[in-house]
């Protein structure tokens, strides 16, 4: 049907405004390739929600075009909804209905069969077998975001939008959820999940998107992610407290703690010259004794945190200019 | 054409009946029996008969029409706008449905409700008077348009609503005192020739005399002009539904 390559989800270009004016989405451009897991970042009001809802048809795009699977998301919008499953930020469900029904309802809304044995592995998988004949209402918080999970899974979908599906779900149910996640990925579903939680995404995600003010900041693999922007810092302890740096090792990015016992030296591990040895070749010139070192790297969620203190002060005229949660 | 999703929405609206049998069934059969105890039996028997038929007989079409107008309006209304007042409409909106798809399965319901009532009305008329249908197939018509057209209404009205207020106020300040005064109880031959007039204005006035008609052959308006103008509001409530998802009017922003 498609060419090899195709990717399952392509953004070309992809803006809203809506009513108010307000640009929730500039220009986004993405392409997603079948059987990946991607986490986008984000702060509060960045524009996750908004692109999840663009792709799916809850909202309408001002400009741009989406493809599911080749299939645009206008034209052939039959075929590309009955690909995609989506589990919203809110807990939205029909109070009155029993788990099963609500969950059959959405299986035959997206225009399949019924098909008992599906609803029922669903169910099972996601531990609400027994519940099955529960009313919504007399669901715990989890046990909700569960039920949504399952609603969103009763068509089979190829694609599955996770739009913070770990709000408010306790540890064990965490796992159980990135186990059903894998296990998704493994029968080939495309998994696009909204986190604020950098260490989701770092254990669950291939590819991190990092979006702010409705512009895409970076979209790369995690590995090359941490190894292109992470930084490492040498931390000196130093044997004899020093007042002020001295001139001679200045022209080091050094940072000095308030006691003076301690120097940070931040470097780039994937530059040439990391200046290191040029660093204690001038500490020895200028007879500064340490006695210990080591080094740290920085985590997912620091090098989000800069990167999106940084696209925010390049928009600081932006209204959204909200710090990372 | 995504018939399992026309028949998951049309089936979970009528599980939603089932939930509320008293509101849905017994409330109206109570409120009928009343009506004949009160204008067709106390009221009725000092009114001599209308156009040739007793006085209990003369008021039960535009009973049925009352039951059939606000039932079909809250119907529906309330059937799309709570999925919007409670978030669920975002499955509506992302499913590969189309529009026709989803009036048909909420319009469907509703109507199909309206119908059952208009017919359990007419069978607790009976059990007051003695009921004669003329024309059963153009009563049947008369009954199946009102109920879709109005449930297009009620849908609308669902859509356009933000709140519940606004929810009740149409069939409350609207439907009601239309179908009061438009000859629901009265021939408005009854009435001054001004308002005589002013009650052909009233649209609810050509139902009524249209269903009327199908059962005692008496009509204030020919029963094809009538018939055509449920039509034309079925037409013109139709395109405006339509327009509504066109432009994603109040469903998406
Ligand atoms: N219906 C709407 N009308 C107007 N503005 C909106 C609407 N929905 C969202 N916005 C605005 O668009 C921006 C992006 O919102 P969105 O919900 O996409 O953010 P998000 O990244 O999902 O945030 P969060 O992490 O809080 O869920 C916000 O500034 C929000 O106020
Ligand atoms: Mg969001």
């Amino acid at each position: 049907m498609n060419a090899v390559d195709e990717p399952i989800l392509r953004v070309s270009n992809l803006s809203k405004t809506y009513a108010g004016g307000f640009e929730a989405l500039k220009d986004i451009s993405l392409e997603i390739q079948k059987g990946e897991i991607i986490a986008l970042l984000g702060p509060n009001g960045a524009g996750k929600t908004t692109l999840i809802s663009a792709i799916c048809g809850i909202v309408r795009p001002s400009s741009g075009q989406v493809t599911v699977a080749g299939f645009d998301i206008a034209r052939d919008y039959r075929k590309t909804r009955a690909l995609i499953g989506l589990v919203p930020q809110e807990l939205t469900t029909d109070s009155f209905e029993s788990v099963y029904n609500t969950v059959a309802f959405s299986r035959g809304l997206f225009g399949r069969a019924p098909n008992h044995a599906h609803l029922e592995k669903v169910l099972k998988d996601l531990s609400l077998w027994d519940k099955k004949d529960n009313k919504i209402i007399t669901l715990s918080g989890g046990m909700k975001r569960r039920l949504l999970i399952a609603k969103a899974l009763a068509h089979e979908p190829r694609v599955l939008f996770l739009d913070e599906p770990t709000a408010g779900v306790d540890v064990s149910l965490r796992k159980d959820m990135w186990k059903i996640v894998k296990e998704l990925r493994e029968s080939g579903v495309t998994i696009i999940l909204t986190t604020h939680y950098i260490e989701e995404a770092e254990e669950i995600a291939d590819r991190v998107g990092v979006i702010n003010n409705g512009e895409i900041i970076l979209i790369e693999s995690k590995t090359a992610l941490m190894q292109k922007l992470g930084k490492k810092q040498l931390i000196l302890d130093l044997s004899e407290s020093l007042s002020a740096l001295p001139a001679a090792i200045n022209r080091h990015d050094l940072a000095i703690s308030d006691d003076g016992m301690k120097l940070t030296y931040t470097f780039d591990t994937q530059s040439e010259r990391t200046g290191i040895t040029a660093l204690l070749d001038d500490l020895k010139a200028a007879g500064i004794q340490f006695r210990d070192l080591n080094t740290t790297q920085s985590s997912l969620e620091e090098i989000f945190v800069n990167l999106v203190d940084e696209s925010s002060e390049k928009n600081s005229a932006a209204v959204n200019g909200a710090a990372a949660e | 054409m995504n018939l399992h999703g026309v028949m998951a929405i049309y089936r979970f609206e009528m599980s939603r009946t089932r939930r509320t049998l008293i509101q849905s069934i017994v409330a109206p059969v109570i409120t009928t029996s009343l009506y004949f105890i009160v204008f067709g039996a106390a009221i009725g028997s000092r009114i001599q008969e209308v156009g040739g038929v007793s006085y209990g007989a003369f008021i039960v079409p535009g009973l049925i029409m009352l039951n059939l107008l606000t039932n079909s309006i809250s119907n529906a209304s309330f059937g799309i706008y709570f999925p919007k007042f409670v978030g669920t409409v975002y499955e509506l909106l992302s499913a590969p449905i189309s529009t026709f798809e989803v009036v048909l399965g909420y319009v469907g319901a509703a109507a199909t409700k309206s119908i059952m009532l208009g017919f359990i009305i007419l069978a607790t008329a009976a059990l007051f008077i003695d009921l004669q249908i003329a024309h059963p197939i153009i009563m049947l018509a008369f009954i199946v348009l009102t109920a879709l057209s109005f449930s297009l209404l009620g849908f609308i009205l669902g859509i356009w609503a933000d709140n519940f207020e606004k929810l009740s106020v149409v069939p409350m300040l609207v439907i009601t005192p239309l179908v009061f005064l438009g000859g629901s109880f009265y021939s408005t031959e009854m009435l001054p020739p001004f308002w005589q007039t002013v009650s052909l204005m009233n649209p609810v006035l050509y139902l009524v005399s249209g269903l009327r008609w199908s059962f005692y052959e008496i009509a204030e308006v020919n029963v094809w002009v009538s018939l055509g103008s449920v039509l034309m509001f079925l037409l013109i409530c139709f395109s405006i539904v339509v327009w509504m998802f066109k432009t994603g009017y109040k469903l998406r922003s």
